[in-house]
């Protein structure tokens, strides 16, 4: 009888040195490298929301909106690849249920519901509620109750409960900052607390985390706003193009700063495992690690982004460059994930072998549904945006006078 | 604010924020009843007369005696059920050759299921050994730890078990055990592992590695008898474990056990 092993078997032929006999199966395959990367975008475009409001960086007010939204479409589908790994996904509600306390897994249920309801949901609630309301009074029949649905039928608009919108968005931001931080520190936490596996285990797992989803984030956004001025044939806001990639490019900096530190300090103590992942690194990782993550993602955006900042650039010139650097950075971010979760897993725990990983096409794991998973998120932000237009020019606000 | 616009607001502010805590407090409710109400499947096993806190069960394995014939990991698969296909090792048995040259290379075909080809002649070989290997059945484990829903837990008697009915599949326990010891059984689609054949140590039977093993290569045995044999092979021998650094405590113990094993 075929238990679905047969496509283990051709691997058996692909493995070097010893590996323990369990270990011929790769246990997380690319829906959780996608994980992590989807997590990351939620964690970096909230917390460049935040800049707006907590740290006052007025130019970037355009891509407020928009990135709340995209934090919220990403973390929509962020849960899903994870329930769809699970070799038994029907039970997947135990995490919620009966989560064992000293488990970090665990925690994702908890961590996961703060952040969508008690942050993005509230944020975005309060921000849009105003316009909520004068919307639907505009609206007839069916639209009319749909958006009184989403306002959760309030009605007061008068200037204080307006104060006490603003206010609340503030507060939630305020909270909100560390809320992100937590949520993709917690991710990084997930891997870096595994002491079984010395590629994982690294205090700094967590924070590297952090950076590259900052990263991440920020790059993302930088993408979309282009994109989304492009095909709403706007004028781009130069400074608020600027500033941003002006924060992309410290946030770099950071995030390379510590991937150096991490490595530097792996070789330098150079551990029983320093071989083996050497050996990882030159025979199996090289590519998506020195040429994608290291080279393209990193290094080459940085040059581009300094250059732009020391020389001067024809406008048009420097939009290509951010434009082409959010994409490479987007691609070196995906392929730092790939290089944790997938590197992690091609060394034996014997410290004498390497297997390999190969990517299925169709199936639950394979690269099909991996790929709706990384477009769904643009259908739900375009659903979103739709519902609670972002675009300052849009908002209801500007055209009625607040009534009484 | 003025009182008259307190009047007028649909919900006060510390109204807001009481809901706001208690729509959040009211997400932990669920867990509380299945926290109570959970009790373990094995519970139901023990009947009157065991009482699995007077246990504590080990392994010893002594390196010197194994001749790996394989009879242990055949054994262990019929016992259990263990699905055929080389891929999947409740128990195993590694050969290492260490050449003239200190060069370590180490096989295990099939887990060493059907017994070892000789390989002596290819090379010049400095020493050479086998070593079974088999759930280390921590007292410090990292699966039972990094389980999610607690389908992993360990017994009071020492032994780390899987609640099949329970477990999600997500495979952190795999990536936790530093001994690769765990594996997606193909057909529960859940963890799997040795048990010490728990079905059988309850009956005071041993686990049927250890009672097919022509050379009493391994030894089981309750820690907490005196005059166990598990206690008799540990005063008698210099015993290792693997992997000491990790801080996992493992109860299967080694005598003679080399430094390149892992």
């Amino acid at each position: 009888m075929d238990y679905g092993t047969a496509n283990l078997w051709p691997l058996l032929k692909e493995v070097t040195g010893y590996i323990f006999p369990n270990e011929i199966e790769l246990h997380w395959g690319l829906l959780v490298v996608i994980y992590p990367y989807l997590t990351g975008l939620v964690a970096g475009a909230f917390i460049l929301a935040s800049l707006v409001k907590v740290f006052n960086v007025r130019e970037l007010q355009p891509t407020y909106r928009l990135s709340l939204l995209t934090a919220l479409a990403f973390l929509i589908v962020a849960p899903l690849p994870l329930v769809a790994h699970l070799s038994r996904p029907e039970r997947a509600l135990e995490i919620f249920l009966t989560p064992s306390a000293s488990s970090a897994m665990a925690m994702f249920g908890f961590i996961y519901v703060w952040y969508l309801m008690a942050v993005l949901l509230l944020e975005i609630w309060f921000d849009h509620r105003h316009e909520l309301i004068l919307r639907a009074e505009k609206e007839k029949g069916l639209k009319r109750v749909f958006l009184r649905v989403l306002s959760l039928y309030t009605k007061d608009i008068r200037p204080a409960a307006l104060a006490f919108d603003k206010k609340a968005v503030y507060v939630i931001t305020v909270i909100g900052v560390p809320s992100a931080l937590i949520l993709h520190g917690y991710v990084g936490f997930i891997f870096g607390s595994v002491k079984a596996n010395p590629w994982w285990s690294s205090v700094l797992m967590p924070i590297v985390f952090l950076f590259s989803a900052t990263v991440s984030g920020i790059a993302l956004m930088l993408f979309l706003y282009m994109v989304i001025t492009l095909f709403r044939r706007r004028k781009l806001d130069m400074a608020c193009l600027d500033k941003l990639a002006s924060f992309l490019f410290y946030m770099m900096l950071i995030d390379f700063t510590l991937e150096g530190l991490d490595f530097i300090q792996r070789v330098y103590q150079a551990e029983e495992s320093i071989k083996i992942i050497g050996q990882m690194i030159s025979q199996r990782i090289f590519v998506s690690l020195i040429v994608i993550q290291v080279l393209l993602g990193m290094l080459l955006p940085l040059i581009a982004i300094a250059s732009v900042k020391i020389f001067r650039f024809p406008a048009e010139l420097k939009r290509l460059i951010y434009f082409v650097s959010a994409i490479l950075v987007q691609v070196g971010i995906f392929a730092t994930r790939w290089n944790v979760v997938i590197g992690g897993q091609l060394f034996s725990k014997s410290f004498r072998g390497l297997t390999t990983y190969k990517i299925g096409i169709g199936g639950m794991e394979g690269l099909l549904v991996s790929l709706a998973f990384l477009i769904l998120p643009f259908v739900i932000l375009f659903a979103l945006v739709k519902i609670l237009p972002p675009w300052e020019e849009d908002d209801i606000r500007r055209r009625a006078p607040a009534s009484n | 604010m003025k009182k008259e616009d307190k009047r007028h607001m649909i919900v006060g502010r510390r109204d807001f924020c009481k809901l706001i805590l208690g729509g959040l407090g009211l997400l932990i409710l669920p867990t509380m009843p299945s926290f109570a109400s959970r009790k373990r499947g094995y519970e139901r096993w023990y009947g009157t007369k065991y009482n699995p806190k007077e246990h504590r069960y080990g392994m010893g394995i002594n390196v010197d005696r194994c001749i790996g014939c394989g009879r242990c990991v055949d054994a262990c698969k019929k016992e259990n059920d263990v699905p055929d296909e080389p891929f999947f090792f409740r128990t195993w048995v590694e050969r290492y050759n260490i050449g003239e040259k200190e060069e370590v290379t180490v096989d295990s075909p099939n887990g060493g299921e059907e017994g070892f080809k000789n390989n002596t002649q290819e090379k010049k070989i400095l020493r050479t050994f086998f070593v079974p290997k088999i759930c280390n059945q921590c007292d410090n484990p990292p699966c039972v730890q990094t389980c999610p829903v607690g389908a992993t837990y360990k017994t009071d008697d020492g032994v780390i078990l899987i609640d099949e009915k329970y477990c999600i599949g997500c495979r952190y326990c795999i990536h936790a055990c530093p001994y690769g010891m765990r594996f997606i059984n193909p057909r529960t689609r859940t963890a799997d592992k040795c048990t010490f054949c728990y079905h059988r140590i309850l009956k005071g039977l041993s686990p049927a590695c250890v009672e097919v093993c022509p050379t009493e290569a391994r030894v089981f045995g309750d820690l907490s008898m005196v005059a166990s044999p598990l206690r008799r092979f540990l005063r008698m021998n210099k015993i290792m474990i693997l992997k000491p650094q990790l801080n996992t405590e493992p109860k299967v113990y080694y005598a003679a056990l080399d430094m390149e094993v892992r």
